[in-house]
């Protein structure tokens, strides 16, 4: 650990805006959003400060560029400096310095260099419609390029609901027939990290367990690092003992909204949302959705994000007891029906009267002697 | 014919008196009373402990994947049970009166002599020998319902919303239990994971897992360590229809919290010792008996009436 | 045995009049309400709760549905062991009857099993054998509901000695005499069986223990059950004979259930006696108030007037008071079925059961269906005994 620390100090030397605290957080946040273990962690601690920088090729297709800028400008400071200090990014179309012809001879020289190494990052949905000309880059349809690119790749990361599964772009009726990552390039395996913007610790953790370990977070079905994805937002919100006790915001600025209550009624999708924004946030302040009073939206949701209207209330997936109780006899008496009571004595009646009037029926017809006697 | 029919008359009576005393005498014997299978699981639960969490209503859920009731919400929002049901093997409900209050726990009371098991008729709810847990076996369950007639705890629910039903009660976990247990210093240690998930999950130890000896010994140390804590100093399900391997600890009267005061016979004593005693205590002898009876009076009555036909 | 000589005939004359339709209909109507009960469950068209998990398809259907086919085994105690040989003209109807009062409780049962399809596993998987009272009472059911059909067999094997294929007639010669062979074998297991599962039918409700009211929980439930189906037996014979000739302009039997109703009345009597002697020795008469206490007085009201009714020997022999004595008998009797198995049972106050519409329903369609069945039997088959009516008593 000492020469660890040894070359911690020494990457912090040539950056003197880092103290070593702030980098040491950085790194063990990331980590700890994939899930490794403390000495996992601290393996790849080591390997950032020893500079093994993994190689990045970043792809944009049908985006708005929002998961750069949240990796990029988060509220601390040097942060994003702090991201590019930690990977090589060798190809961005929007942080590159170079241009035209230049640029893709970088990312061509990149894809020989490291074959079967680097980590290709797909920002944005990809257009399939008419042969996919709604998104070209040097001339090549993002379909070609994706593929082109991927073909090299040691890991592929789709970053954002876009890449993720479509995100926006493929919003009803989408019209580009955008669509994911997943989908283009079926049977790899993609990471996808869902959500508008992605988690950028997330983002930084996998990428760092990539190129520390070799492996790759533990996913679900649908790509998604296990530990960041595997509870839902309701699971672990701060508004959740308001929802247990059943006290909802029921609009904007009501009593309930000003007090902090649950956000449910007004169509928080926490309890569908895979997530780990109600631990992780974005940044490192309370700046979420639910955090700011606004219902979350679903955005790593794709049956949710960009498809249930925003202020719909959400299938509840695992319902819990509220926080009242039943009584020791709770009353559950069905509900009875007018009919039926009527239909009963109608029964019960037409049986009566249909005996009593056999009966007479009978004693008429009884022997003219035997009536006497009556 | 006169004598024939005295002759029938008597047998008649005869099969009658035997009949009668058989069925006269029986209630009067007691049914052997059942004991608990040494290795017999069961719970122990403290009102005094529970805090009304409701985490185990919540692991029970899960632990038997059992769909959520919406229960008095019109928004499916909750679990809301408001009592056993179709969807509910346990269930925490409320004692509330003046200033006494207190939590309940219900689930199945797992009898020593269980009075749904009894009732069914090809032992499809059974009692397993070992563990002495009321099981249930959907592949002989006709669905006639006389298990919910027949417990006094009312605990088997049905399934009536569907249209293949089952009954639903809880079972222990019993499909969660895989290894054996381990006794560690006069302990008994279970498999993490493999007891009732309610136990398991309890943050105050409030209803906990064991055998029916290490849970009433238990009891009884709580009850000896804060004498005047719990009502009576009594644990319910020692004695009461039989013994129960699910205890339970108060602190306000049992029959307050649905344990009303059944007395301490068997669920099954009355109609079994009727039962057994027509049927069982001599197998077969009296409907046989009454068989033959029957036949040579018939028999009689028709060489009797071929006579009289012959001399007409 | 005179009844040696007895002739059966079919009645004959037109099936199709509008009483008949009307009860098809009321059956069809039950029909339907059966096959959505079969998709869609219990629950969907059933009151039937966790609380009160039995209604009327229990209660009613299956419980009183069995003791109104009693008629063939109070019948068939008075003429083939008490060798009462006059009353033979009314055992084949009332064998008849009784077929159906089972069959239909038997097809009450299954719409009201949650799992109707694993039935066949009670008779295969009998080994199993619990000592539930329930398994005794299906065992029984299902043998006598074979035994009542081979009782009721010599009627359709009558029927195909008058058919035209010689085949037909030699079947039939050769049934009906291993039929006069084995006729007191199956007469005894036809007088067995319902001893049995009738008593058993009692025997279920003492399994509930402390969640039936004290006024129904007695360890003579049992044999309060077998004599209340006797006197239910002998009424249903009443109404059915009766009614039969009224409805097919037949010869009427008064005297015969003139005398039929003075054993009747003797049962009756014993039976309330029996029951309020219980009732005393128990100590439960303090339990008799409240709507359970309503319902206890009125199942030994209608008995006791019935009996009143009967005492007088001129009012026996009067068709009129027959019947209506007959009425009361059976409804004393289905009343107090109906209360040892719903209105005794307190699964605690916060649960509630009355019947559904489409439960009502069912019952009717039943019942209504096997009066259809009935009315068809007579006119096709030799079940009535005795001559038409001469013409000037007819209305």
């Amino acid at each position: 650990m000492n020469s660890t620390t040894n070359l911690v100090e020494d990457i912090l030397s040539e950056r003197p805006g880092i103290d070593r605290r702030a980098f040491m957080k950085v790194v063990t946040m990331a980590a700890a959003a994939v899930g490794l273990s403390s000495a996992a962690a601290a393996k790849v601690v080591e390997a950032a400060a020893r500079k093994v920088k993994p190689s990045v090729v970043w792809l944009h297709f049908q985006e708005c560029t929002g998961c750069t800028e949240s990796l990029l400008r988060t509220s601390a400071p040097d942060l994003g400096e702090l991201i590019l200090d930690l990977v090589s990014l060798d190809y961005h179309e929007t942080l590159f310095a170079a241009a035209g012809y230049q640029a893709e001879a970088a990312l061509k020289q990149t894809m020989e260099a490291n074959v079967g190494k680097f980590i290709l990052v797909v920002e944005g949905a990809i257009p399939t419609k008419d042969g996919g000309i709604y998104c070209k880059i040097a001339g090549k349809t993002a379909v070609d390029m994706l593929t082109e690119v991927a073909d090299k790749a040691g890991a592929i990361i789709a970053i954002g609901s876009c890449a993720s599964w479509g995100g926006i772009p493929s919003a009803d009726p989408n019209p580009t027939g955008a669509t994911g990552v997943p989908m283009i390039l079926k049977g790899k395996t993609v990471v996808t990290l869902p959500g508008c913007p992605a988690n950028p610790y997330i983002f930084l953790g996998t990428a760092l367990q990539y190129a520390t370990l070799g492996t790759l977070p533990a996913l679900d079905e649908l790509g998604r690092p296990l530990h960041a994805y595997a509870r839902t937002i309701h699971e672990d919100c701060p508004r959740r003992a308001h929802f247990d006790a059943g006290r909802f915001a029921q609009q904007y600025g009501d009593e309930g909204h000003r007090q902090g209550y649950c956000l449910y009624k007004i169509g928080c999708k926490g309890p569908q949302t895979h997530a780990s924004c109600s631990i992780l946030k974005f940044g490192e302040v309370d700046a979420w959705p639910i955090g700011i009073g606004h219902p979350c939206f679903g955005c790593t949701e794709q049956k949710i994000g960009f498809r249930v209207p925003l202020h719909q209330t959400a299938e509840i997936q695992h319902a819990t007891p509220p926080d009242t109780y039943p009584p020791i006899h709770a009353d559950q008496k069905p509900s009875i029906t007018p009919w039926a009571t009527g239909l009963a004595g109608v029964v019960g009646g037409a049986l009566l009267g249909a005996g009593y009037m056999a009966s007479t029926k009978l004693d008429t017809d009884a022997p003219p002697d035997e009536r006497k006697e009556e | 014919m006169a004598v024939d029919r005295r002759t029938a008359l008597k047998v008649l009576a005869g099969v009658g008196a035997a009949a009668s005393a058989a069925a006269v005498a029986t209630p009067v014997e007691a049914r052997e009373r059942k004991v608990a299978p040494p290795r017999a699981m069961g719970m122990l639960y403290d009102t005094t402990r529970c805090i009304g969490c409701k985490t185990c209503v919540v692991a029970c859920k899960r632990a038997n994947e059992r769909a959520t009731e919406p229960g008095p919400f019109a928004d499916k929002i909750y679990d809301a049970p408001l009592d056993l049901d179709a969807n509910t093997k346990n269930v925490i409900k409320l004692y509330k009166e003046g200033n006494y209050e207190s939590f309940v726990k219900a689930q199945c009371m797992h009898c020593i002599d269980p009075a749904c098991a009894a009732a069914c008729m090809l032992h499809s709810l059974h009692k397993n020998e070992t563990t002495g847990v009321v099981e249930y076996d959907s592949t002989l369950c006709v669905g006639c319902r006389y298990c919910q007639v027949a417990c006094p705890f009312g605990v088997p629910k049905f399934e009536f919303a569907n249209s293949a039903p089952r009954i639903v009660k809880c079972e222990l976990c019993r499909h969660r239990v895989k290894d054996a247990a381990t006794v560690v210093n006069g302990f008994t240690r279970y498999p993490k994971g493999q007891g009732p998930a309610c136990c398991e999950v309890c943050p105050r130890e409030a209803v906990i897992y064991g055998t029916r000896d290490e849970l009433l010994a238990e009891a009884k140390r709580r009850i000896a360590a804060d004498p005047g804590r719990y009502y009576q100093d009594h644990i319910y399900g020692e004695t009461e229809v039989g013994g129960t391997q699910v205890l339970y600890l108060s602190h306000v009267p049992f029959a307050k919290i649905g344990l009303p005061d059944y007395g301490t016979k068997a669920g099954p004593d009355t109609a079994l010792s009727v039962q057994d005693g027509i049927y069982y205590k001599l197998p077969f002898v009296a409907p046989v008996a009454l068989y033959a009876a029957l036949a040579v009076v018939g028999f009689r009555n028709r060489r009797a009436a071929g006579q009289e036909e012959g001399e007409r | 045995m005179s009844e040696h000589a007895l002739v059966h005939r079919p009645v004959g004359g037109k099936l199709l009049t509008p009483g008949f339709v009307a009860l098809v209909a009321l059956g069809i109507a039950g029909g339907l309400v059966m096959l959505y009960r079969f998709v869609f469950g219990l629950g969907a068209v059933s009151n039937l709760n966790n609380g009160y998990p039995w209604g009327i398809w229990i209660a009613i259907d299956v419980v009183i549905g069995t003791a109104l086919g009693c008629g063939g085994y109070a019948v068939g105690i008075l003429v083939y062991i008490l060798n009462r040989g006059k009353y033979h003209p009314l055992v084949r109807p009332a064998i008849l009857t009784s077929l159906l009062g089972y069959g239909f409780a038997g097809l009450g049962v299954v719409i009201d099993l949650g799992r109707f399809w694993e039935i066949w596993k009670v008779p295969v998987y009998f080994w199993h054998w619990s000592h539930s009272p329930q398994l005794e009472v299906a065992l029984c059911v299902m043998t006598y509901v074979a035994v009542l059909a081979v009782e009721l067999s010599p009627a359709l094997l009558e029927k195909m000695q008058t058919s035209a294929s010689s085949g037909y007639r030699r079947v039939a010669d050769v049934g009906l005499r291993f039929m006069d062979r084995a006729l007191v074998w199956i007469v005894a297991l036809g007088l067995l069986l319902p001893t049995m599962h009738q008593s058993s039918l009692g025997t279920m409700m003492l399994l509930p223990g402390p969640r039936v009211h004290p006024l129904w929980f007695t360890p003579w439930l049992p044999f309060l059950f077998l004599v209340n189906c006797i006197v239910i037996g002998y009424a249903i014979v009443v109404i059915e004979a009766t009614f039969s000739s009224l409805a097919f302009h037949r010869e009427r039997h008064t005297a015969m259930i003139g005398s039929l109703s003075k054993v009747a009345l003797w049962v009756t009597l014993f039976w309330i006696a029996f029951r309020l002697i219980d009732v005393a020795i128990r100590g439960t008469l303090p339990f008799v108030t409240g709507a359970r206490g309503v319902a206890f007085v009125l199942e030994l009201l209608l008995p006791a007037t019935a009996v009143g009714i009967l005492l007088s020997e001129r009012r026996r022999a009067n068709p009129a008071w027959q019947i209506r004595a007959a009425i009361l008998l059976l409804g004393g009797g289905a009343l107090f079925r109906i209360d040892s198995y719903l209105v005794s049972y307190m699964p605690g106050a916060n649960f509630s059961y009355f019947p559904s519409v489409s439960e009502i329903v069912l019952t009717l369609g039943m019942i209504a269906l096997e009066l259809a069945f009935y009315i068809a039997a007579v006119r096709f088959f030799p079940i009535l005994s005795g001559a038409p009516a001469p013409a000037s008593t007819r209305s």
